[in-house]
């Protein structure tokens, strides 16, 4: 700031430009506000008040993380794909193989490995992926995932097949707290942690000079190309970080309910997340949180009793949602407090 | 001759799956060539279409032809409505919007079929013609399949012929070649789209009742073979007949004899070869515009 008003002082024309108040949002949108802290208060909360459901709460951090390492791709980055559950699986099974055959079990070290193995997929997917776009990028995002489907079916001697791995032998986190498969106590604040550090990871990457960049290789490629940003290694790069914390995702699953299985890779898995991810809002970090809180409430509580009738529900909402509502939940939101901000100006 | 007859059955299965798939996925080509909509409920279209033919036959004791014509004709006009009240909404939006339509009313299809129809697998009774063997003069074979094999070619001709000799076909040629251009030669882009997306829809239908014989017909039907259509269209080439033809034969015949030799993982050598010629030609094999 200081730096800012010192060159203005020396131009006079910047004056106008930082009072402008679009130049004061974009300079201060960074900063921290009060409702951020919200999340983590609620999940605090929620450990207390419903301990009966902490394994549903755990599921539900997993699907944030998730929804949010989408969000870096396809919401800041503007890459569209259907494959993403890839690099979920592929943490997933990092995890599952190396506790199951008995090399490595350690949780903490075991994620880093899920988000490494999970990186040089994204790594050398993106690397030949990235070059096209458009349908054929489509295409081949669900190609490379229904790949790494078929081929942990194929090698079913070491992954189990469609039955996978049960029952992962999981030591206690720390040398200390359990895994408890009947109360998700560990698991939870287990997975909350995770989220956080990786959610302050991303909120700075996406408010740095690097995700700065991304949002304007999403909204006008042609330009960046023009300015001299290097526009394919800022998307591989994206795509990668974007994998490994995919991968961070899929290795907590795999901890959290000590077993994986081909559903890790699916489509349904891919189709799920994009939906959480597109009902909160994608491209604003914190519609993966009210999109994963919608539809994994939703699901849980709804497609158990009523399974058709959630995925009659599911279908039409979507269909509003592509048709009404392109930025989701938190974007109707945000248009009903700027029209109820305007007629409180006006009156 | 243990060899020939061997590689023959597969030649003869594999087509025939291959024009099923042709028959599904030729509307999806020409549709997503003409508008660049990427539509991922054709499959949808499909199952509808399989689902009035099947029921038609084994309730209304209607004949396969002309379940087959009924079929066109409901799924036709069914995406006709959908596609004035909805995809027309979103013909310049981005991608995903259209993926999320798309598969948004792929649940309610599902959802729709399993409350009407119910969940369990509909099975195909085929007219006694159709059944049983047939001679061919080198082997015997299925007549199903050597029936799908000439109504494939039929079809593929027919469309051959509406494609390059008539003045719709010379304006959709046109249109996948450069919508801008077509639409500022007076061409009336929406209106041949909306044709298009009818035929390919019935199209659609057609193909999903005659597959409903072995690939079966269940609400999840949507889904489960959408990867198998979208791989037709995308290594065929956008907006070409000729290219989901040869796309489709490619597929079936390959499918078929992998699933022969190397019952597991067969398919994982379909994923990985359309991942490397959709890395060395992004267009697909016959398409004629960079995408």
């Amino acid at each position: 700031m200081s730096a800012a008003t010192s060159s203005a002082a020396k131009h006079p024309a910047d004056v106008g430009r930082i009072d402008h108040p679009a130049a004061r949002v974009m300079v201060g949108r960074h900063r921290l506000r009060w409702w951020e802290t919200l999340p983590w208060i609620v999940a605090g909360a929620f450990y207390f008040s419903y301990p009966d459901y902490l394994g549903f709460g755990t599921e539900l951090l997993i699907a944030i993380l998730f929804a949010i390492s989408l969000d870096l791709a396809l919401g800041y980055a503007g890459i569209i794909t259907l494959g993403h559950a890839a690099f979920f699986g592929a943490g997933a099974y990092t995890v599952g193989l190396l506790a199951f055959h008995g090399v490595w079990n350690e949780p903490i070290t075991s994620l880093m490995l899920a988000a490494l193995v999970a990186a040089i997929v994204g790594l050398g997917s993106g690397l030949v992926l990235l070059r096209t776009h458009g349908l054929t990028l489509l295409m081949l995002t669900l190609c490379t995932m229904a790949l790494l489907e078929e081929g942990a079916n194929m090698a079913h001697e070491y992954t189990g097949g469609f039955d996978g791995l049960p029952s992962l032998p999981i030591p206690p986190l720390l040398g200390w707290f359990e895994f408890n498969p009947l109360y998700s106590n560990t698991q939870y604040v287990y997975a909350l942690i995770v989220l956080f550090v990786c959610f302050l990871f991303v909120r700075t990457l996406v408010y740095s000079p690097f995700g700065q960049s991304l949002t304007g290789i999403r909204e006008n490629m042609l330009r960046m190309h023009a300015v001299g940003s290097p526009v394919r290694r800022r998307l591989v790069t994206c795509y990668t970080i974007s994998a490994a914390i995919a991968g961070i995702a899929g290795g907590l699953w795999a901890q959290t309910n000590a077993y994986v299985n081909l559903s890790a890779f699916g489509l349904d898995r891919a189709a799920a997340v994009l939906i959480i991810l597109i009902l909160g809002g994608y491209g604003r970090l914190y519609g993966a949180f009210v999109g994963a809180v919608a539809y994994m409430g939703l699901s849980h509580f709804l497609a158990r009793i009523y399974p058709t009738a959630w995925q009659l529900g599911l279908g039409l909402l979507l269909v509003a949602i592509a048709l009404f509502a392109r930025n989701g939940i938190l974007g109707i939101g945000e248009a009903l407090w700027r029209r109820l901000g305007a007629r409180r100006a006006a009156s | 001759m243990i060899l020939g007859i061997d590689v023959a059955s597969i030649f003869l299965g594999g087509l025939s799956a291959g024009m099923v798939l042709f028959i599904v996925s030729v509307g999806l080509s020409v549709t997503m060539g003409l508008m660049g909509f990427v539509n991922l409920a054709h499959g949808a279209f499909a199952m509808l279409g399989g689902y009035v033919i099947v029921l038609a036959m084994n309730h209304a004791n209607i004949g396969f032809l002309p379940a087959l014509v009924l079929g066109f004709v409901v799924t036709a006009a069914v995406s006709v409505v959908l596609e004035r009240l909805l995809y027309a909404r979103l013909y310049r939006a981005a991608e995903l919007d259209q993926v999320l339509l798309t598969i948004g009313l792929i649940f309610i299809f599902i959802a729709s079929i399993t409350v009407v129809v119910g969940p369990e697998s509909q099975p195909l009774t085929l007219p006694p013609a159709l059944r049983g063997q047939i001679d061919l003069g080198f082997t015997r074979y299925r007549a199903y399949s050597v029936f799908l094999i000439a109504v494939g070619i039929l079809i593929v001709l027919g469309l051959w012929l509406a494609f390059e000799r008539t003045q719709i076909g010379a304006q959709i040629r046109a249109t996948v070649d450069n919508r801008r251009m077509a639409e500022s030669l007076g061409i009336n882009v929406d209106r041949l789209f909306t044709i298009t997306f009818a035929f390919g829809s019935g199209m659609a239908a057609i193909g999903g009742g005659l597959g409903a014989e072995f690939l079966g017909l269940d609400p999840q039907y949507a889904v489960k073979y959408l990867v198998y259509f979208l791989i037709a269209v995308s290594v065929g080439g956008l907006g070409s007949v000729v290219g989901v033809f040869y796309a489709s034969l490619l597929i079936g015949v390959l499918d078929f004899m992998l699933k022969l030799y190397l019952p597991e993982g067969g398919t994982l050598f379909i994923y990985a070869l359309t991942v490397l010629l959709l890395l060395w030609r992004p267009q697909g094999l016959f398409g004629r515009k960079e995408i």
